[in-house]
Formats: structure tokens, sequence, C-alpha cells
């Protein structure tokens, strides 16, 4: 007898490289319409609404600009403060959410994977782009404050970096989500990591150059440059901000590294993912 | 018919007891093993899920080595006690989880429906769950668009569609989310008890478009229900499910009686050797059959019931009868009764005495029948309470008529007349 012709095969075994894209693919529709769910239930019954995405790093920035610029006085190279500080968070807050949220994606959804079958894949790519909105609408504040600046007089300088601002969106995207989903495969068997993440991330930022230029720290302790390389996230905000605002520190190879370590962490997130999500549901 | 389901050697492990304590240690243990290439510590074979013993292992097999073919169109009831493995099979079937061994094959695309609303947001509208429920489920945004209409109307809440589900009752939106799931165009179609909620009504229609679709559409169903009257009615053949093994695969009918024999605690035989045997008489046999059929049968609320009697009287036959009292589970009793009121009464020696319970008398449930020597009709010389336990199960009930149970302990059947 003719081998017979099955669509669907179910086995212990998947192949590690099967990534199931063609399926992904023909979910695109839930996708946009769990992010689209996102963005909805988040200012159902409040009465500010989609306000509540700018007040947040808007009052940050007033506390960081307090905090850290006029009682700690940590130079800014120069920038007003409130922009070097917007510039940080709003690039900082986009891949912090990634990583946090992506990092419970089978805690908090263990009821409908629980139940229903598609691509898991799906969930921390909705994540990820319903951040991205956040992060859109945020953006848009940080580019609302230039022009003040730049009417007030204050000289900037815009240069053609900013043109790099679409790569580093999708750097920041895949290192949280990568990082986020390596971070999830292991909450499943081991909670601890929850609350690791919920402090690591607030460490984190601290080792990341949100609040102090990186010129800055490597001129105060220049013994410990590599341990700034080694954090994909500095090339990324320095990037940012040297585009935009025309100060930073910006080389062609740390951006190179950051990329490769980017693609490696999101790649190995990827395929833990893929492998943990057929049988989490046993151990969740 | 093609081959719609092949399951091959299909067994599912699960570890029990607490996960995540020394889980670190246990994986790098299995990790190890894994290394050198040698059998997982943890996955011994050759334990069964049996959950009234202690298992040795810390494994449970949940399934143990399934195999079996679905052919397409066919409805296939899966039944079993609690923990049988139907859960499992379901979950390793919609994909939720992955087998330990063994494979599945499947001929188009299986929609399952664990459950029903799956996803659904409280603060969306009833029509944009429409559409989130169906892309969860598998359907294309084109796809829904198209059927949305019919969707509403199937789900009868059209007046609260653009109102959040969170605001519905818990009918309404059980209604909602079938109506979505009932319109998928998988070829296969897995459902899991579904039918436990919503009203009588809703239930019909549950049901009787489950018996379009495979009827019509010639899709194949799975359906995991306990509700025998519903897999009766629903499916063509089934398999029965026992500690993780197939105990039985046919047609539906025998399924479910082998199932409920093997479920019932009652006996429809009890025979007494010596056990109630005195100067007075010797009971012998009680038994219960439907009529034209053996003790062996199953007892269903449709039939006309037959209780046999076999005791030696040894004594004084004409001043004494046999009086019996029908308890309820609770032990209330419901009725009383005997062969004196048929005017029949006892003689010394062998007697075998039948009572003919009328047609679909009893209503479902299990009774206990309590045993009365009377003396002279005033003087109880003998009482046995519950000798004998029997249960009057659900019979074949037409498509889109109520499964569930109909209250009272007894459904007579009444002479009517209608004067115009």
């Amino acid at each position: 007898m003719a081998e017979e012709a099955w669509d669907l095969i179910i086995e212990e075994h998947a192949g590690i490289f099967d990534l199931k894209l063609r399926e992904v693919w023909h979910y695109r529709d839930l996708l946009l319409l769990l992010v689209r769910r996102d963005f909805v239930s988040f200012y159902k019954q409040t009465i500010l609404g989609p306000l509540w995405f700018f007040i947040q790093p808007l009052f940050t920035t007033i506390i960081y600009t307090f905090v850290f610029g006029n009682l700690a006085g940590i130079s800014t190279e120069g920038l007003p403060a409130p922009l070097f500080y917007m510039a940080g968070i709003t690039a900082w807050n986009y891949f912090a959410e990634c990583l946090t949220k992506t990092s419970t994606v089978f805690k908090d959804n263990a009821n409908l994977f629980g139940k229903v079958y598609f691509p898991r894949l799906i969930m921390p790519m909705s994540i990820v782009i319903s951040s991205l909105v956040r992060f859109g609408v945020q953006v848009l504040l940080f580019f609302l404050m230039i022009a003040y600046y730049v009417i007030k007089g204050v000289p900037l300088h815009i240069n053609a970096f900013v043109f790099l601002f679409p790569l580093l969106v999708a750097l920041m995207a895949l290192l949280g989500l990568g990082s986020g989903m390596i971070i999830s495969a292991l909450t499943t068997r081991y909670r601890d990591l929850i609350f690791l993440v919920s402090f690591g991330i607030q460490l984190l930022m601290y080792a990341t150059t949100v609040i102090y230029p990186l010129s800055e720290a490597l001129k105060k302790y220049p013994q410990y440059s590599w341990l700034f390389s080694l954090n994909p996230m500095t090339p990324i905000i320095e990037t940012f901000r040297y585009g935009f605002l025309g100060r930073g520190t910006f080389s062609w190879a740390s951006l190179g590294i950051c990329t490769l370590v980017t693609l490696c962490i999101a790649l190995i997130g990827i395929f833990i993912f893929n492998k943990v999500e057929r049988n989490f549901i046993d151990t969740v | 018919m093609p081959t719609a389901i092949k399951i091959e050697n299909l067994s599912k492990a699960y570890q029990l007891g607490q996960i995540g304590t020394g889980t670190l240690s246990r994986d790098l243990e299995r990790w190890w093993a894994g290394v050198r290439q040698k059998e997982d510590p943890f996955l011994k074979i050759g334990e069964e899920n049996n959950q009234a013993t202690i298992s040795q292992t810390n494994i449970v097999w949940s399934l143990k080595d399934i195999s079996f073919e679905i052919q397409q169109g066919d409805t296939v009831g899966i039944i079993g006690r609690n923990g049988a493995g139907k859960s499992t099979l379901l979950k390793i079937l919609s994909r939720v989880t992955a087998p330990t061994k063994g494979s599945i094959k499947a001929k188009g695309r299986i929609a399952s429906l664990l459950e029903v609303g799956t996803g659904f947001h409280p603060e969306l509208s009833g029509r944009e769950n429409i559409y989130l429920n169906g892309a969860i489920l598998g359907m294309r945004k084109k796809e829904i668009d198209r059927k949305l209409a019919e969707i509403i109307d199937f789900s009868g809440v059209e007046k609260y569609i653009d109102t959040p589900v969170k605001r519905y009752s818990s009918g309404m939106y059980v209604r909602l989310a079938f109506a979505v799931a009932a319109h998928l165009d998988s070829e296969i179609l897995i459902v899991d008890e579904v039918l436990a909620v919503g009203d009588a009504e809703f239930q019909k229609k549950c049901l009787g478009k489950m018996k379009a679709v495979s009827n019509n559409e010639g899709r194949t169903v799975l359906f995991v229900s306990h509700n025998m009257a519903a897999v009766k009615s629903l499916c063509s053949s089934g398999i029965l499910l026992k500690n993780g093994i197939i105990q039985l695969i046919g047609n539906a009918t025998d399924i479910v009686s082998a199932y409920l024999k093997g479920d019932s605690e009652s006996e429809n035989r009890k025979m007494f050797d010596g056990g109630y045997n005195n100067e007075d008489f010797n009971l012998k046999e009680i038994s219960f059959n439907p009529k034209g059929e053996t003790f062996n049968a199953i007892l269903d609320e449709y039939q006309e019931i037959e209780i046999n009697i076999k005791i030696d009287i040894k004594q004084m036959a004409e001043r004494r009868k046999i009086t019996f009292v029908l308890n309820n589970e609770e032990g209330e009793p419901i009725f009383t009764f005997s062969h004196s009121s048929s005017g029949i009464s006892l003689k010394n020696g062998f007697n075998h005495l039948i009572c003919f319970l009328p047609k679909g008398f009893l209503n479902v449930g299990t009774y206990y029948l309590s045993f009365y020597l009377i003396q002279d009709s005033k003087e109880s010389i003998f009482i046995e309470k519950d000798i004998i336990s029997f249960g009057i199960q659900v019979g074949e009930r037409g498509i889109g008529s109520w499964m569930g149970n109909e209250p009272g302990f007894i459904k007579p059947i009444f002479n009517w007349q209608s004067i115009n």
C-alpha cells in the first residue's frame, strides 16, 4: 500500500529547527487581533485612556531630572537633562517591557495554552508588537520635546545616524524577545526566575547608559570598559542619543557586536521556546 | 471510508508529586542519563495508571500504548471514569501537550473544543470576541467575516453583540462561545463535555449541530462525555478507556453498556448461599432483569423490569408474606410493595415470585431493596435492610431531548385522555 498523505503528524520529538513559520503565517490575523486586544483592554474604563502612555515616561523623566540631574549632578553631556533622560527611558522602557512580558508568557497564558493549540510563537510576537504601539506613542512625546527645545533655541545636532532608528528598534525588540523567551522557557520549571526578572531588570537599567552617558562611565571606570561593551543595550541607547541629539558614544564596531549578540540571543530564545512549548503545560 | 486519524503506540507519562522541589537536581540527573545514552531514570516502564494503589516510581502513565484508527465521518465517543486518560488523549490530539511516546497522524485540520470561550476577553464586545476567539481556533479573518451573521444568529445574542462580554450572563457567554466553535471548518472536531453547560434548549442545539456536522458534512467528531445518554444518541462508535489503556472499542451502545456495567456498584443478581437460612425460610436468590432479557442486561429507564425472588418457606406460609421497601441512595423509602396486594400468597416449600415494575416506572438512579418477612400483616419476623441494590441507567433519548436527569424518583406512565 502506498504511503498515505497525512496533514498533521504529532510525535514525541519535533525537529529543533522546525519553527513552524508557515503556521505562524496562517495565524497572522490572530497576531493582529491580540495586539488590538492588548491596546483596547489597556485603557478600557479609564478616564485618561491612551494618555496614560504619556504620563508614565513624563513623570519618570521629571523625577530623574530632579534626582540624577540636579541632586546627584550626573553629566548629561551638555544636553538638556529632560531630553537626555527621555531618550534613555523611552528606549529602555521598550526593551524592558518586551523582556518582562515575554518572560512570563507561559505562566500568564497557561490557561489559554492549556486549552487550544496555535503556534505559541504568536504570543511573544504579539507582546513585542503591542509594546511597539506604546513605544511609538512615547517616541512621539520624545519628538515633541525635541521640537520644544529646538524652538527654544537649544542647539541639537540631529544627524544622519537617525536613519539607524529602525535598526535600533528591531534590535531592541529581538533582544527583549530573545532573552524573554529564554527566561520564559526556564520559568515553566523554575519559578524563582520570575522574581529575578522583576528586580534584575531594574538593576540592569543602572548597568546600562540610561541615566548616565557612556563617556562619563568610561572616564570614571576605564578598567571596566569591557563590561560596558558586553551589554548590548548600551550601544543601542548610545546610538539612539547620538542620532537624535548629537551626543553619545557611537562606533560601528560596538553596534556590529551588539547586532551579532542580539541575533544569537534571539535564535537561542526561539529554539528553546519551541522545545519547551510542546510540554510546558505539564509542568507550569 | 478513508482513515482520518491514526494513533500508534501513544503513551504519556506524568510526574507525580510536587513539581518544583528538587527539580534542578532531578533535571541534572536526567540530563546526565541522556548524555550517557542511558534510559531516563524517571521513565521506568511497567507502571499502570491505577489511582487506587500507590505507585513505586514517581511517574504515572496516564496513557499507555494506545493504538486505534478513526474513519472519516465517524462520530466517536470516548468514555471512561475520571482519570482513565480521556483528557490526556484529548490534550495530545489537540496539541496542547506532546506525547511521551508514539505518534498521531491525521488528515485535515483538527479543531478542539476543550473548553468553550477560550481566550474570551471580558472587556471586549461580543463581536470583537467572535473575531478573537475565531482566530485563536484557527480561522482567518476573512472566514469569520463571511460567517459573522450566521454565528451571531446561532448564538441568539444579537441584541448584546456590541456589549462587553463581562456583562453577559453565563448562559449567553457559553452560547456565543459555542456558536463560534460550531462554525469552524475543520475536518476533525474534538469536543470535551461542552454539554455540561447551558440550558436544555442550548444543549439541544449543540447536539443537533454536532450531529449535522458529522452526518451531512462528513466530518469526523471525537466526543468525550460523562453523559451516556448523549454518547449513545450522538456517536456511532466508541472507545472505552480504563487506567490509561483501551478496554474496548466497538459500537457506541456496547461501549456504553460495558462502561455502565463496570461502573455501577449494584449487582442485578444476588445468590444467597445459605446467608439467610433459618427455621422460617431460606432465601436463595433475588435478581432483576428487563422483560425478556437476562439479569446480565443493563436496566434502563424505558424498560419493564422484573424482580425475581426465589425462596424456601419452611413453616406457616399461609400466615406470612414478603414485603419490600424500595429506598433511594440517600436511604429514604420511596414505596413499599408486597405480593399480597395481587392476591398471591406464599406456600410451604419452594416459591418463585416475579414482580413486574411497569415500563418506565423508576427514574434513573441507584436503588436499594429492604427485605421484610411479615406475619399476620402486623409483625415483622425478619428484616434485612438494603439486601440488594440495583441501578437504573439512562436509555437512548432522541437527539434534541434533554440529556440530564429529570426530577423525581419515579416517572409513572399514567393514562391520559383528551376531551374536546
